[in-house]
């Protein structure tokens, strides 16, 4: 799950990172009087989960109260398109603002699992060339990236921050405040099962302080489950609103460019039937996998969120029951063709637990549909009812 | 001979009397597997079908001399139902469990080290020795007792190959499925190396996913340690980058783990690449036939 900047700045004050003054504002008074409270020059940020922000016009810099209006005013509401966004963007619903910092040199310090067979443990990356992206840096100097692995027993011991900052050249007295920051964002890492802790940049200010200018948390989604405090920082506006109904639903869903609707389960076959589509010249609508335990209820919900995209012309049932047995199946896709006016054609293949009962059951329902034995030919029926 | 699971397995469940646990355990006796016992802390002196229940794992290997354990409990409980079964010296650990933090995996991981035993999964379909029986919830019916290696990143995708080969009349030693999360108790190495080893495996079919390094580190391992024939697949070729596919571990970023990467690792390591898991089986059945010539 991914946070917005100043949620994860609020984490890392807690924690005693170094970060900002700031307030995030949702509308241009909010920005204005955050303003007059800073008293300063501050920086106007817009919170969407997306990088290069800045070069997508939604990070700029504001004098005085009224400038911090009018700057808001500008970027509150804008779809904000970066590299990250795709071409539509997002729309931007609240700004952070920060007083703004005068910097010195700009580096990079994040914190993420390395699941390398390895090493299989929490590693520290250090780099110098803050500021960029670090897939640039480690496409163009690899060199400048430093790494250092945390025992999961030991834990972290301070040698391994004075590691790091040598490669960061950083002074005495910037040395004892960085071992801090490191130790701290391990205790974090740990506490709050985070997937990715990034700061980029970590600035030296001209007086030679270290900040936090920017930020960026992604935690672990099966670990959410024992922290509600960092489940309630979830903006569902930040996500597609099919893909919302999906996970209120339990159900794995991603909308693709396609018109092949697919519901499989599992998320390898569900990958591979989308492979099987476009092997058979057609585009799949989506990825979705409805799981291992689902019921009938969460089928019918699958089938739901499939039909409500336009662009959907053919549904594509691919289940090969295991743990999922297959009559659950055909009860949700009865009951689903039920309650919703079905009128798309089905190709439905079944293979696996309780194999027969389902297939006697949707026999039986009237609803019509073509079947299919194989994988391949499943999607190549499929792609055929959509030429 | 196949490996992990033979005539010498006898297993115990955990988390036995829950639904999954239940109807998995009753599955797995139908296809003739010997299981010996069944845990659920708070339900010990209680059976399930003639299997009796115990408060610990530690009394069913007192009791019932288990030596493999099966575990279907939920989420949250599972990294301890993982230690305790490691503490009472169970040589294998077979976890289905879908969800477990990756940081309590890490930890796992230290607990095995040096234990004496082995773990498959979590979030995993578990292990099938045809006429042996099975540890997990592959269906039944897909198997056939014979000489292919099967080793899948997958849950269904593996059930997919494994009936395509018995359709063809291509029976497999072991199915291991090693589960979708970033950080698995065996990798696909350590399958390899087994099946290597392993005089009834003639030949090897590893599926992969998109995602992490497994197959590329995988790739390595065969180019260097392993003789028998291995053909390959890798779902997830049409995938966008940078979403995640369902699996913790399919994630494409930055350029690293796509299928593209991944294909290309294993061709160079000389192993058969098919891109259409349609015609795995068939790739299969004519190395064997190379084989017997």
């Amino acid at each position: 799950m991914k946070i917005h900047e100043y949620q994860a700045k609020e984490l890392l004050r807690e924690y005693g990172i170094p970060v900002p003054r700031g307030r995030s504002a949702a509308t241009p008074e909010e920005a204005r009087c955050a303003t007059e409270e800073l008293s300063g020059k501050v920086i106007i940020k817009a919170q969407i989960h997306s990088g290069g922000r800045g070069k997508g016009g939604g990070v700029k810099p504001a004098s005085s109260p009224e400038e911090a209006f009018t700057v808001s005013e500008k970027i509150l509401g804008m779809q904000l398109v970066t590299h990250q966004t795709g071409p539509g963007g997002k729309e931007v619903r609240r700004v952070l603002v920060e007083e703004s910092a005068a910097v010195q040199r700009e580096l990079y310090l994040s914190l993420l699992v390395d699941r390398s067979q390895k090493r299989e443990c929490v590693v520290f990356m250090a780099s110098e060339a803050g500021g960029m992206e670090i897939e640039t840096v480690a496409a163009e100097s690899p060199g400048k990236i430093v790494s250092c692995a945390i025992h999961p027993v030991v834990g972290f011991s301070p040698f391994q921050a004075r590691k790091l900052a040598a490669a960061l050249r950083l002074n005495a007295e910037q040395r004892k405040i960085f071992t801090d920051i490191v130790r701290n964002l391990y205790r974090l890492f740990l506490d709050k099962d985070c997937s990715l802790v990034e700061i980029n940049p970590l600035a030296i200010t001209a007086d030679g302080r270290l900040l936090a200018l920017d930020a960026k948390l992604d935690f672990d989604d099966d670990g959410l489950y024992r922290h509600p405090e960092i489940k309630g920082m979830r903006d569902q506006a930040e996500e597609a609103p099919l893909e919302v109904e999906a996970k209120n639903a339990s159900v794995n869903y991603i909308k693709l460019e396609g018109n092949v609707g697919c519901m499989v389960n599992g998320a390898g076959l569900a990958m591979t039937t989308m492979d099987m589509i476009k092997m058979a010249g057609g585009e799949p609508a989506n990825f979705l996998d409805v799981g291992g335990g689902a019921s009938p209820e969460q089928i019918e919900k699958a089938f739901k969120i499939l039909t409500s995209d336009s662009h959907v012309k053919c549904i594509l049932v691919n289940i090969f029951g295991g743990i999922l047995r297959c009559d659950r199946v055909s009860a949700g896709l009865i009951q689903a063709a039920k309650n919703i006016e079905m009128k798309l054609p089905m190709v439905v293949r079944l293979q696996g637990t309780n194999v027969d009962e389902g297939r006697k059951m949707l026999n039986e329902s009237g609803l019509r549909f073509t079947v299919a034995e194989g994988l391949y030919e499943a999607a190549q029926k499929a792609v055929f009812l959509v030429m | 001979m196949a490996i992990l699971l033979d005539e010498k397995s006898r297993i115990v469940i955990q988390g036995i009397t829950g639904s999954e646990g239940s109807f998995h355990t009753r599955e797995a006796v139908k296809l003739g597997t010997r299981v010996v016992a069944g845990v659920t802390p708070g339900k010990g002196g209680t059976e399930l079908d003639g299997i009796p229940v115990y408060d610990c794992v530690g009394d069913a290997v007192a009791k019932q001399k288990a030596n493999v354990s099966g575990i279907y409990t939920p989420a949250a409980f599972t990294p301890d139902a993982i230690f305790e079964a490691i503490e009472a010296g169970v040589r294998l650990v077979v976890c289905m469990t879908e969800g477990i933090p990756v940081l309590e995996m890490i930890r796992v991981k230290q607990a095995l080290k040096g234990s004496g035993a082995r773990m498959i999964g979590p979030n995993c379909p578990g292990i099938t020795t045809p006429k042996v029986g099975k540890v997990g919830f592959m269906p039944n019916f897909i198997h056939k007792q014979g000489n292919v290696g099967v080793i899948s990143r997958s849950g269904t995708l593996t059930y997919e190959v494994i009936w395509q080969l018995t359709n063809l009349g291509i029976g497999q030693s072991t199915s291991v499925g090693i589960g979708g999360d970033p950080i698995v108790g065996s990798g696909f190495t350590d399958i390899l190396a087994l099946f290597e080893r392993d005089p009834q495996t003639e030949a090897i079919v590893m599926i992969g996913e998109i995602g992490g390094t497994a197959e590329e580190e995988a790739a390595e391992f065969i180019r260097s340690q392993v003789k028998k024939p291995v053909v390959s697949f890798i779902a997830g070729r049409t995938a966008p980058p940078g979403r995640r596919m369902g699996h913790a571990g399919a994630i494409i970023s930055g350029g690293k783990g796509t299928a593209a990467d991944k294909f290309k690792a294993l061709e160079k390591a000389g192993v058969i690449v098919e891109k259409n898991p349609a015609e795995l089986g068939q790739r299969v059945a004519e190395i064997l036939q190379k084989k017997k010539i």
